[in-house]
């Protein structure tokens, strides 16, 4: 049964993608005071991108051409892992939180090395960048998570999807605490504010859109198409794991319909709570980052010891 | 060893040098594998006309296991040399590069073999001083010979620091055998065996590369030929880790909680700054050597645990962690090898170690860079090869030290683990530096861009090593199973159970904490992969592909506007200033000197202070020399003086015997 619930979400995840993407810009559009593309408007501009002729530089190597397809590679089998649907337990697969933690990192290692391959000035600062960052997420991000591994016994992301949902309101404090924590590293590694503005090209302050400067065609749509996937994992993330009641304990029909449905509505307004972020905060500088970061890591620390 | 006598001869001087080397290591790997796998002791004694030294040797299965991991490497590193060492050519005499070089091979299989103390700190100091002179083997270059000095007075604080527990332990149990030692360790009160810890970590710490006695490493290991190098950081270090295990495991076991915790705080401490300085780095092979204390970091954090949780009396995690050590022991010697072969390689085509006068390799150099990439991709932790399943494994025994209520140095286990996290994120960044600063973008020097594609022999070195780093990574459950045999050969562990199952597919904790399985994960996904790279095909399949140039903003876009790697690292060094101490000097020279308005030149120069020169070495320097003063001052030179001193011992002795 759970083979199902996997194929599903394989697919699943990529489809539904760019939808989140296009909530966030049309709720930032509407605090702007602007009417926004539609909601669908990611699915018509990777439609487009596939349909268009691509460009590649002449520095470029084998890794600047294989990198947006094991990057995307890597979103879906991301998907496949978390919690989305049911919390049946895959034993084996990829549904262990250390595992998840390095596959991100494995997707950041890619387009960091695509970002240098070129040899332009601005790959070359978007990969430091992006690398520094998320070399400091990954204390944060691990712990966060950590801190709800104690609670539920196991680091299988399934397993404890279903156990916090079996808790009690009052041993909830550590929960909320990880949860800020697991919202900063959130923010830094998909590239948010106030780590990122995912709307600029402006030299002086891009980080991810740096990396893919060179990037067109069929390629650009696979890795904005993978950098949606990615943030649609980390919502199922931040909803599933730390919220986790109505997620489907068994495999039916009505219960993953339920799930899916009630999932919807916690992302919603995760995704309110990040475009509200974006409208009303300006970007950090990038040396203060790291403050941020570490913040993250002492939260999550401050989460284990009420644990432990 | 006759390579010596062919030294008038390079050629024949490197295929007797490194053919013995191959055949020796194929019989250690025979001979090795067959204590493994049939679990025989194997052990040998010859008397021999001094007293207190007798020539014992004992192969248990741990050390079979050194033993197996030292012949793997020197194997590949042999083959890897057979070509690598033809730019010695008529420059340096190769004979003496075989000679030293096999009696470094033999030194160190008879240090992790050794079973008698007197005889251990004679192969130790063959390991040693062969290495020496691997390491001074460029001597026409005043900075390896500088390398050298170093090295060899490190070296040697440590075998000092090294041979006072063992005439502690002579002293008490009336033995230098290791064996009778073992049996007679309840004569030593916990005093001396806390003495013969601090000792004992300090004297082989030095030679693991601990922080703050690291400071040989990083300059010894660049300055051997690179395959001396990879036997240096991934294989010579590992006897410090061995000794650690033996000493403090199987001869003394029963050790105290503080003795774990003390070597988790080491741990955390040297994997976290090992790889900062790494970061800082734009010695390609400096880099590397960094990364070793990183990975000797990690390797400890493993033995730690497993010393804390023996100390509670937890076995089967205590299993869990000393697994997790050796287990990451084989990983670190397997990439850490690949990646500085890897560096030789380039430096053969390039004549610099110097990162930033690399760039655009990978066109020139297709295979070198695809086995440095899957080196690093393994040092880095990436699922699924190698080193991503013994840093989860050494994860595991962290975590589950933080989760036993019973242990009560837990912070220190928490203090690990977010070392270990920092680490990994940290190591990733370290080698997207590393990998595309020397092989992607474009050629930033003359050299660089005359590269060729490396010597069939250092292929072949490479691709093996490579292929291991995937192969151990999806059969970490087979190897995992291995491991775990030889920890519990130890009869500290007898026959307790480990906490974890490990089978073909996967490995897990028994109590379903945590599970992982590599193959399933690589299968994936590729499998995923494939159908992304049909879909991507069938759907925009026909659309053109187009060669342009890289967007240069309306300039001509050069290769010194690519990001170097110290610029890469900059950030990194600002946000760590703390610890780095970065150092900026700024250079103008003026074309009017006097009224400075017209600059010429300017150059920067960036580094970073060597702190443990300035806060370490340099105080106890200073304190040895006050100390010398004081002391001076008693050597007044007058001979009643002199008489009189001679007087006062003679009365303290006295009267120490007569109480």
């Amino acid at each position: 049964m759970s083979i199902i619930i996997l194929i599903i979400q394989l697919a699943l995840v990529p489809a539904m993608a760019p939808l989140f993407i296009g909530l966030v810009r049309k709720i930032k559009a509407k605090f702007q005071n602007r009417t926004g593309a539609g909601i669908f408007q990611p699915y018509r501009d990777l439609r487009k991108l596939f349909n268009k002729d691509e460009v590649i530089s002449e520095d470029a190597s084998w890794i600047f051409k294989f990198a947006p397809y094991l990057i995307f590679s890597v979103t879906l089998a991301l998907g496949a892992s978390v919690p989305l649907l049911a919390t049946t337990f895959i034993a084996g697969f990829t549904g262990d939180l250390l595992t998840v933690i390095y596959l991100i990192a494995l997707g950041t290692f890619f387009l960091a090395l695509a970002g240098l391959d070129v040899g332009s000035a601005f790959g070359g600062f978007g990969s430091s960048r992006e690398m520094t960052v998320a070399a400091l997420t990954e204390g944060g991000l691990m712990f966060s998570l950590l801190a709800l591994a104690f609670l539920a016994h196991s680091t299988n992301l399934f397993v404890i999807a279903s156990q916090i949902s079996a808790l009690s309101f009052f041993s909830l404090a550590p929960v909320i605490l990880a949860f800020a924590a697991f919202i900063i590293a959130m923010l830094a590694e998909t590239g948010r504010f106030p780590f990122d503005n995912p709307a600029t090209h402006l030299e002086l302050t891009m980080i991810h859109e740096a990396m893919i400067l060179e990037y067109s065609g069929k390629r650009l749509a696979l890795i904005e198409w993978a950098a949606a996937n990615k943030f649609l994992v980390f919502l199922v993330l931040g909803v599933n794991l730390f919220f986790p009641w109505g997620a489907a304990p068994a495999v039916s029909l009505i219960g993953i319909g339920v799930a899916l449905l009630l999932f919807f509505m916690k992302a919603l307004i995760l995704c309110l709570f990040i475009a509200t972020l974006e409208s009303v905060m300006a970007k950090y500088r990038y040396l203060r980052l790291p403050d941020l970061l570490f913040t993250s890591f002492i939260l999550s620390i401050i989460a284990i010891s009420l644990i432990i | 060893m006759g390579s010596l006598i062919f030294r008038k001869n390079d050629v024949l001087a490197n295929w007797w040098g490194n053919c013995s080397a191959i055949l020796g290591s194929v019989f250690g790997l025979l001979a090795s594998s067959g204590v493994l796998i049939f679990g025989s002791t194997f052990s040998l004694k010859l008397a021999s006309s001094l007293p207190l030294l007798s020539i014992s040797f004992k192969v248990d299965k741990l050390s079979a296991y050194f033993i197996f991991i030292i012949s793997l490497i020197a194997l590949v590193a042999s083959v890897y040399a057979l070509g690598y060492v033809k730019h010695y050519y008529k420059k340096y005499s190769l004979g003496a590069l075989g000679f030293f070089y096999n009696l470094f091979l033999a030194g160190m299989v008879m240090v992790v073999s050794a079973d008698q103390a007197l005889f251990f700190l004679l192969v130790w100091e063959i390991m040693s001083l062969a290495s020496y002179f691997l390491v001074i083997f460029e001597n026409k270059k005043a900075d390896n010979l500088n390398a050298g000095s170093l090295y060899f007075i490190m070296t040697h604080l440590g075998t000092a620091f090294i041979t006072l527990p063992f005439l502690l332990l002579y002293h008490y149990t009336g033995s230098l055998d290791f064996s009778l030692i073992k049996e007679q360790i309840g004569a030593v009160s916990p005093l001396i065996k806390n003495i013969i810890f601090i000792m004992a970590l300090i004297g082989f710490g030095t030679k693991a590369g601990i922080i703050p006695f690291h400071i040989w490493l990083p300059v010894a290991h660049p300055a051997a030929p690179s395959h001396v190098s990879a036997l240096m950081s991934g294989v010579m270090i590992k006897t410090g880790i061995y000794m650690l295990i033996r000493l403090l495991i199987d001869i003394m076991p029963g050790a105290p909680l503080w003795w774990g915790a003390i070597i988790l705080i080491i741990g955390a401490i040297s994997s976290l700054l090992g790889v900062l300085h790494a970061l800082t780095e734009h010695d390609i092979k400096r880099l590397l050597a960094y990364h070793s204390i990183e990975n000797i970091g990690i390797i400890l954090l493993g033995l730690g645990s497993a010393l804390v949780f023996w100390s509670l009396g937890m076995k089967p995690l205590a299993i869990l962690g000393l697994t997790a050590a050796l287990f990451h022991t084989l990983n670190h010697a397997i990439f850490k090898a690949l990646l500085f072969l890897g560096a030789g390689s380039v430096i053969a085509e390039t004549h610099t170690r110097n990162m930033e006068e690399y760039g655009g390799l990978i066109k020139l150099m297709p295979q070198t860079a695809f086995f440095f990439l899957i080196g690093s991709m393994a040092i880095s932790a990436l699922p699924p090869f190698n080193g991503f399943f013994s840093e989860w494994l050494t994860f595991q025994s962290l975590f589950s030290g933080i989760m036993s209520s019973t242990v009560s140095v837990r912070w220190v286990f928490v203090l690990a683990a977010g070392a270990l996290a920092f680490t990994g994120g940290l190591a990733a960044m370290c080698f997207v530096k590393a990998f595309g600063a020397t092989f992607l973008a474009r050629p930033r020097s003359q050299e660089a861009e005359q590269a060729k594609e490396a010597a069939p022999a250092l292929r072949l070195g490479m691709a093996i090593l490579a292929a291991l780093t995937l192969i151990v990574g999806l059969s970490a459950g087979v190897v995992t199973k291995v491991v775990a045999g030889v920890v519990n050969n130890l009869s500290a562990f007898g026959s307790a159970a480990p906490a974890f199952y490990a089978n073909a597919l996967t490995v897990g904790l028994n109590n379903n904490f945590a599970s992982v399985s590599l193959p399933l994960i690589f299968i994936g996904l590729v499998l995923v992969f494939i159908a992304v790279y049909l879909a991507v095909a069938f759907v925009s399949g026909k659309r053109k592909i187009k060669i342009g140039a890289t967007w240069d903003c309306g300039t001509a876009l050069n290769s010194r506007m690519e990001i170097t790697a110290t610029g890469f690292a900059r950030a990194i060094v600002a946000i760590f200033r703390g610890v780095l101490k970065p150092t900026k000097q700024v250079g103008v020279e003026y074309r009017d000197g006097t009224t400075r308005y017209f600059p010429k030149a300017s150059s920067v120069e960036l580094g970073v202070q060597d702190i443990y020169h300035t806060y370490f070495y340099e105080p106890a320097h200073l304190l040895i020399v006050k100390i010398s003063e004081k002391v001076k001052k008693t050597q007044g030179g007058n001979i009643n003086v002199y008489i009189l001193y001679i007087l006062v011992v003679l009365f303290v002795l006295l009267l120490t015997v007569a109480i």
